[in-house]
């Protein structure tokens, strides 16, 4: 595992008058996959928008390798390096698969090519000119990750990326994101299945009423399996 | 010669070709207007007002600069357009997180203030502009006498209005457009200049109604008021073909001036407000439009 | 929601700020025309039944969240059936009875009160016909419909005989109220119509404030929940449609026996964007805004009569800005910053 890589620093984020972040202070290193996890409403998500610039009201600290972002604009911000896979995938109904697939710019070098794409994901280069959103949930959320890879971002943010899915693709979900680790990429995930997260994760870290509460490593995870259904209310 | 329903052969044709005409102005401003509203989500009611710029600005390069109609149809929907893209920045921006009704009641302001300056310099009455020399002519079909100047208006309008669908349904910028119109926060996330794309977006709505007002200058009365009664009629052209339609607005556009062009021949009294009628006829059995399927 | 539960509230509690506003408001209208102001009662009466028309007109937007877009129509045309009735005096209708013939019904003539009836009704009905149509659709399809009927309305206008056209119909006779009291005068014909005025001003605050009122804002608050609740939302914005409606022909009909003609400028769309700025720069959803929108632009088109070409640029600037820096508009801006209800 290398240096740190993502660095959050009080951040808070208001929806309208609902302050929904209240100061989330946490850091994601270089390679690493951590998953935040925390019930319902905690501030999960909101966290993974507000690091993309996708909330109107935000304060506190946002570094990319040193780099401050939380001045930036939301495409500025995917223009250094970071990108989303969002809640509900965000297919493009009006666009096709392969516009779909094409639409993220290059952002970085590095970036997979559409061969090695299909390679990963053969079912989307059989698909590409039907409508996005005419996919099934499991081939939307492929979509999803794979137009993300297109892009050379390092840092992924994915939102509830198993959400919904059988267990079949779940399975290929994960060994999607092993993959990517393998291959050097940063992933900061939502979960809320936390059984998925525990195949994939490095490093965890628990929401709650919009704070982080706990961390623990990978390898703390059993030690902590009692305190964590506590705080997800299982 | 002949007859067709009591009404001669060469007043049909020559009402049709007047339909399709007007069916050109219906189909290029419904286009501006549906392309402005999938993007801004706001109805621009200033859309006649800058219509009736691109006349003035044809009439003015001409009367004040020497320029003629062919380097107008290039010049004036760039300036016009640009005068576009300055009231976005001024003006619309402020409205994009609020109800749609304050886009429609602004432009609205807009409307009013374009048209009443340009009333008051300008007065009510009209302004002519001449046909150009290329296209004073008439072709002879057989059946009928085709005059040159509306053919042409006909054929620029297909190709503008073809064109411009081909671009957002077909190419990568159009992926962009119809991406951001669905979500534009998301499309902001990737990477893409929402904002920017969005200011352009209108400054190309503006330029296609000022194209129009330049092709309307030699044939309607260039006039303060020359865009405001035909704005209300495309609003109804717009509502029928479905408002997020590009093809609804171009098809509806057409096909609603071919049916007026008929109506002038068959039931003359009838065709100021056939346009309305099939508006609620069309409201009545599908009220999202003929184009748009859903909500 | 606390509006659902309509039963709950209190209708007796009037409260303060409004008390205090309407009596100011009718010792205005009182004082205004008497000395020392001895403000001129032609203008008083042109403002008040434009205070009429803002205020239905704000009925459906500002309680409704409806914004309509050719309100003239019922203004305009309600004018139109008024102006006839007390001039011609008569109503003539087709019906068939082997072949069209047409049934004529005499009405006693110059009959003000029967003359402002008949158009209210015509409003009406036609607020009826209108709304049905343009409720299948919501926001700016909504605007965008009422705004092409309207033109239609006006199109049938200029083609039909009645409404003489370009002309209009000139020379309607106020008559005698009840077949008593000569309106002829501008002291009576004042009278008169402030009572219409402070008449419809007091039903239409019943009708804000009662259930049905409440739930309507329910609704345009957030039309989901309010189906969810079982409420039949589309036969609510009917009503409060046609009661706009309605109310909007009041004020027409009024207007064209206060002032003696009607006209196609009644009906046409730009008198359906003036009522809109009148009650945006009063403030919509504020009951008194629309009043106080409505003498600021009477007021504004009576002072720049003289430079008549500019006053569509003043309007159109205004409405540029309270969209940008004063959509609460002037009543509403200042009721929100004293925590009051107007």
């Amino acid at each position: 595992m290398g240096s740190r890589f993502l660095a959050v620093e009080g951040l808070q984020a208001w929806y309208g008058e609902s302050h929904v972040l209240r100061g989330v202070t946490f850091e994601v290193l270089r390679g690493e996959v951590v998953s935040l996890l925390g019930r319902n409403g905690a501030g999960k998500s909101t966290t993974l928008k507000a690091i993309m610039g996708m909330v109107a009201k935000r304060t506190g600290s946002v570094k990319l390798a040193g780099r401050e972002l939380s001045r930036l604009t939301s495409n500025e911000i995917a223009r250094a390096g970071i990108a989303i896979c969002p809640e509900q995938r965000g297919i493009f109904a009006s666009l096709s698969v392969e516009e779909n697939l094409e639409l993220p710019p290059e952002v970085g070098p590095g970036g997979l090519s559409r061969a090695r794409i299909f390679e990963l994901f053969p079912n989307l280069g059989e698909r590409l000119a039907s409508r996005g959103t005419k996919l099934s949930g499991g081939e939307q959320q492929i979509l999803a990750i794979a137009r993300i890879l297109r892009t050379g971002a390092r840092m992924l943010l994915l939102d509830e990326p198993t959400e919904g899915l059988a267990p079949v693709i779940v399975q290929q979900i994960g060994r999607t994101i092993r993959m990517l680790k393998e291959h050097g990429f940063t992933i900061l995930m939502v979960e809320q299945n936390f059984r998925f997260a525990a195949t994939v994760a490095d490093q965890y870290y628990v929401m709650e009423h919009g704070r982080v509460v706990e961390g623990f490593a990978q390898a703390e995870f059993d030690a902590n399996r009692d305190k964590l259904q506590q705080y997800l209310g299982v | 010669m002949f007859e067709i329903f009591g009404i001669p052969s060469t007043a049909l044709f020559g009402q049709l070709v007047l339909g399709l005409v007007n069916g050109s102005f219906y189909a290029l401003l419904g286009l501006g207007l549906a392309v402005i509203f999938g993007m801004l989500n706001i109805i621009n009611f200033a859309h006649g007002a800058q219509y009736m710029m691109g006349a003035f600005a044809a009439v003015l390069l001409l009367d004040k600069l020497g320029i003629g109609y062919w380097p107008a149809l290039v010049l004036v929907p760039v300036i016009i357009g640009a005068f576009g893209i300055v009231i976005e920045r001024l003006l619309l921006q402020w409205l994009y997180k609020l109800d749609h009704l304050y886009g429609l009641l602004l432009t609205f302001g807009l409307a009013l203030v374009i048209e009443g300056v340009f009333r008051r310099y300008y007065g009510p009455s009209g302004i002519r502009y001449g046909v150009p020399d290329l296209l004073q002519g008439e072709q002879n079909l057989g059946f009928m006498s085709l005059p040159d100047y509306p053919a042409w208006v006909i054929a620029v309008s297909v190709v503008v209005c073809f064109g411009t669908w081909f671009a957002i349904a077909r190419t990568r910028l159009g992926s962009y457009l119809r991406a951001a119109t669905e979500n534009p926060t998301l499309v902001r996330a990737f990477g893409i200049d929402v904002p920017r794309m969005i200011m352009l977006t209108y400054g190309f709505g503006v330029a296609l109604a000022a194209l129009a007002g330049v092709l309307a200058a030699p044939i309607y009365n260039v006039s303060a008021q020359m865009g405001s009664d035909l704005i209300i009629v495309v609003f109804a052209v717009v509502v029928i073909g479905g408002m997020g339609s590009i093809m609804g607005a171009i098809v509806a556009g057409f096909g609603l001036g071919i049916v007026e062009g008929l109506t002038e021949a068959f039931f003359p009294e009838a065709s100021s407000t056939v346009i309305f009628a099939v508006m609620v006829i069309v409201l009545l059995i599908r009220p999202t439009g003929l184009f748009v399927r859903g909500t | 929601m606390a509006a659902i539960d309509a039963a709950a509230i209190p209708q007796s509690e009037i409260p303060a700020s409004m008390k205090i506003a309407f009596a100011v408001m009718v010792a205005t209208l009182v004082a205004a025309p008497l000395p020392p102001f001895q403000v001129d009662p032609v203008f008083l009466m042109k403002a008040l039944c434009f205070a009429l028309f803002a205020c239905a007109f704000n009925l459906l937007i500002g309680y409704g969240g409806l914004l309509s877009f050719g309100h003239a129509m019922f203004f305009g045309w309600a004018s139109y059936v008024a102006a006839h009735l007390a001039k011609v005096g008569a109503i003539s209708m087709p019906y068939w009875s082997d072949g069209w013939h047409w049934l004529v019904i005499p009405l006693p003539p110059q009959s003000p009160e029967l003359a402002i009836l008949g158009g209210t009704l015509v409003a009406g009905v036609l607020g009826g016909i209108v709304g049905a149509l343009a409720i299948r659709r919501q926001g700016v399809y909504f605007a965008m419909i009422t705004l092409a009927l309207a033109q239609m309305m006006y199109l049938f206008a200029l083609q039909m005989k009645f409404t003489g056209g370009e002309d209009g119909i000139q020379g309607v006779p106020r008559g005698r109220l009840f077949g008593i009291i000569d309106l002829s005068g501008s002291v009576a014909m004042y009278a008169f119509v402030m009572l219409i005025f402070l008449a419809a001003f007091l039903l239409i605050y019943r009708i804000v404030y009662s259930p049905f009122g409440e739930v309507l804002k329910a609704i345009r608050e957030n039309e989901p929940r309010a189906i969810s609740l079982g409420y039949k939302t589309e036969r609510y914005k009917l009503v409060a449609f046609i009661l706009s409606a309605t109310l909007a022909g009041l004020a027409g009909a009024t207007k064209a026996l206060a002032f003696q003609f009607a006209s196609l400028t009644d009906l046409h769309w730009t008198m359906s964007g003036e009522v809109v700025l009148m009650a945006l720069v009063g403030g919509f959803g504020t009951i008194f805004g629309p009043v106080v929108g409505a003498v600021a632009i009477v007021a504004l088109q009576t002072h720049f009569a003289s430079f008549g070409e500019w006053v569509p640029v003043i309007e159109g600037a205004i409405f540029i800005a309270c969209v940008l820096v004063l959509r609460r508009g002037v009543v509403g801006e200042l009721a929100a910053r004293l925590h009051i209800r107007l």
